[in-house]
């Protein structure tokens, strides 16, 4: 394979795990309207799960077992803004900071999970299709697998009465109550579903590293949002189906950039650097180049008014 | 099965207790709606007209007496349980409804028919364009866009809809044309008439315009400080003018509506 090629692929492996992240925060930050600071935690918490269920010799049920503790992460965030009375973004924060230390105590207090002789959903995959032409891609089509099932099972979902009354819960909370459903519930069941897909997006990029880092969530709430907003960019805000393929489609156009910067040599640590100026300009540029034309025209009618005077 | 919809006993709440903001705002009121009552409720700023729609509709927690509607005690239930047999208008269009969802979402979600894991129906999607085009306006031509991009009156008269889609058994509207262009005011007014007429609702309606609450219903009901004041129906509400019902005022409170957004909208 020619070394252009490997540079997509790659990116297209780790734009597709990133992507599973995406469509999570979709959910909770583009439906709900909800910014989920427990994704980073979230995120490390299913590649730690996913990791010890798999070195304990269940390659499969390392996939539920991340999706459970995801769900549990998300459940308790919603506990925690719907009944304590906390703040969304605190509530993430709090989640946030004691899933660090959940997370060191599943990986039993090591910093890294090595996974280089475990078996995974990778490396069934790659038994399974030894001797085939699809033996080099193996990895995609494990990765695809999810990604697909993910966003059919979000598209499905959020057309749904349930899911109809998430996005009402993100975009009038009022209106919500009086059609006669509870927004808590609303709020706790999408940050349930959000939780376990960033946990199973998690276990993924583990089994894919062959191992799990306690850093590995690191930034990824940024890096997802960045990937968000960049998939706005492309396919609006119209139709559902055209949202969701736009969401994937940011993450890996992100990372694609990314990787190509790393072949100019840009460090690997600028990752999180970039992604977070990527979301300052998504979000405050529209807020900015409307204060510069009102500075603009401000400015204009001053000079417009000090030339009648002199005329 | 007995002839009162709605029995307010005794009900009083006061915001804030204990602090230099404390507001009794509901001190001691009582009501008995008939069922099929219209009743209008006016009233000066601060009389406690919202307070008595929040009490019904369960907003808050009232300090004191019972609640009963269609004689069930409804004075502890939770406000999202009691909106599955009330219905709530508010003066701000946008409150009623989700901007970023289409009308047929909004009256998805207000229809509520079946499971929580159903999808809207195209048999559905006939019936809520067959239920909207009777408001005649315009709204069977938009059902695929976002409610956010439709005037203030064509999303009251939605908020509307949605609120009577199953006939609630008790209807506030909390001066709900109040932010409209008087021309789509009155076309709302006249939706709120046909719509109240032919499900036989039982409707609360606030209002700061004296003529229009003497027009429509069958009833009035002045509030002043958080109780009644004054109660009209039958002849001698058939007789009142505006100025006979603002002396009444003044002769029953001891004060006059001077200064008070009531008396501009003469």
């Amino acid at each position: 394979m020619n070394s252009v090629l490997m540079l997509v692929k790659g990116a297209l492996e780790l734009g597709l795990i990133g992507s599973i992240t995406v469509l999570a925060l979709f959910l909770s930050y583009s439906m709900l309207n909800v910014c989920d600071l427990s994704t980073d935690g979230c995120f490390t918490l299913g590649a730690a799960v996913g990791a010890s269920v798999a070195i304990a010799g269940y390659p499969y049920l390392a996939i539920l077992a991340a999706l459970a503790a995801g769900c549990a992460s998300g459940f308790l965030t919603a506990i925690l803004q719907t009944k304590c009375g906390i703040n969304s973004l605190l509530s993430g924060i709090i989640v946030n900071t004691g899933l660090y230390s959940v997370n060191i105590a599943v990986m039993k207090q090591a910093s890294v999970l090595n996974l280089n002789k475990v078996e995974t959903v990778f490396s069934k995959a790659k038994d399974l299709l030894r001797g085939t032409v699809f033996f080099d891609y193996s990895k995609i089509f494990v990765i695809l697998l999810f990604v697909l099932a993910v966003a059919v099972f979000l598209y499905f979902f959020l057309r749904t009465k349930l899911g109809l009354a998430i996005r009402a819960t993100g975009n009038n909370p009022d209106m919500v109550r009086s059609s006669s459903v509870n927004p808590h519930f609303t709020t706790i069941v999408a940050l349930c579903i959000s939780g376990a897909i960033t946990a199973l997006s998690g276990s993924l990029l583990a089994f894919y590293n062959q191992s799990a880092n306690i850093d590995i969530g690191t930034g990824m709430v940024t890096v997802a949002l960045a990937s968000l907003l960049i998939g706005q960019v492309f396919l609006g805000k119209k139709k559902l189906s055209l949202r969701l393929v736009g969401t994937v489609l940011g993450a890996f156009v992100f990372r694609l950039v990314y990787t190509v910067a790393l072949r100019f040599r840009m460090p690997a640590f600028m990752l999180k650097l970039v992604s977070a100026i990527v979301v300052f300009l998504a979000i405050a540029a529209p807020y900015l180049i409307a204060a510069l034309k009102e500075r603009k025209a401000r400015h204009d009618r001053v000079l417009a008014r000090k030339k009648e005077k002199t005329v | 099965m007995t002839d009162s919809m709605l029995l307010l006993k005794n009900v009083k709440k006061t915001f804030r207790p204990g602090t230099p903001d404390e507001k009794t705002a509901l001190d001691g009121l009582s009501l008995d709606v008939k069922r099929g009552d219209f009743i209008s409720i006016i009233g000066a700023n601060g009389a406690g007209k919202s307070t008595l729609f929040g009490a019904i509709a369960g907003s808050f927690l009232t300090d004191e007496g019972d609640i009963l509607l269609d004689g069930e005690d409804i004075t502890f239930m939770p406000e999202h349980k009691r909106a599955k047999v009330i219905g709530r208008l508010y003066q701000d269009p946008m409150r009623g409804t989700a901007p970023e969802m289409t009308v047929e979402e909004n009256l998805a979600l207000a229809a509520g028919n079946g499971s929580w894991f159903s999808t809207v129906s195209k048999k559905e999607k006939a019936e809520f364009r067959d239920r909207v085009r009777i408001l005649g306006m315009g709204l069977e031509d938009r059902m695929e866009h976002p409610v956010g991009l439709l005037s203030g009156g064509q999303r009251q008269a939605l908020t509307l809809m949605m609120a009577t889609y199953h006939p609630p058994k008790i209807l506030l509207l909390d001066e709900h044309t109040a932010a409209l262009d008087p021309l789509t005011a009155e076309k709302v007014i006249e939706i709120t008439k046909r719509t109240v007429e032919e499900n036989g609702l039982t409707c609360l309606m606030v209002t700061h315009n004296m003529q229009m609450a003497l027009d429509m219903g069958n009833r009035t009901v002045m509030m002043h400080r958080g109780k009644i004041l004054l109660d009209v129906s039958g002849e001698e509400r058939k007789n009142m003018s505006v100025s006979d019902l603002t002396e009444r005022f003044r002769t029953l409170s001891g004060s006059s509506l001077n200064n008070d957004r009531m008396l501009l909208d003469e």
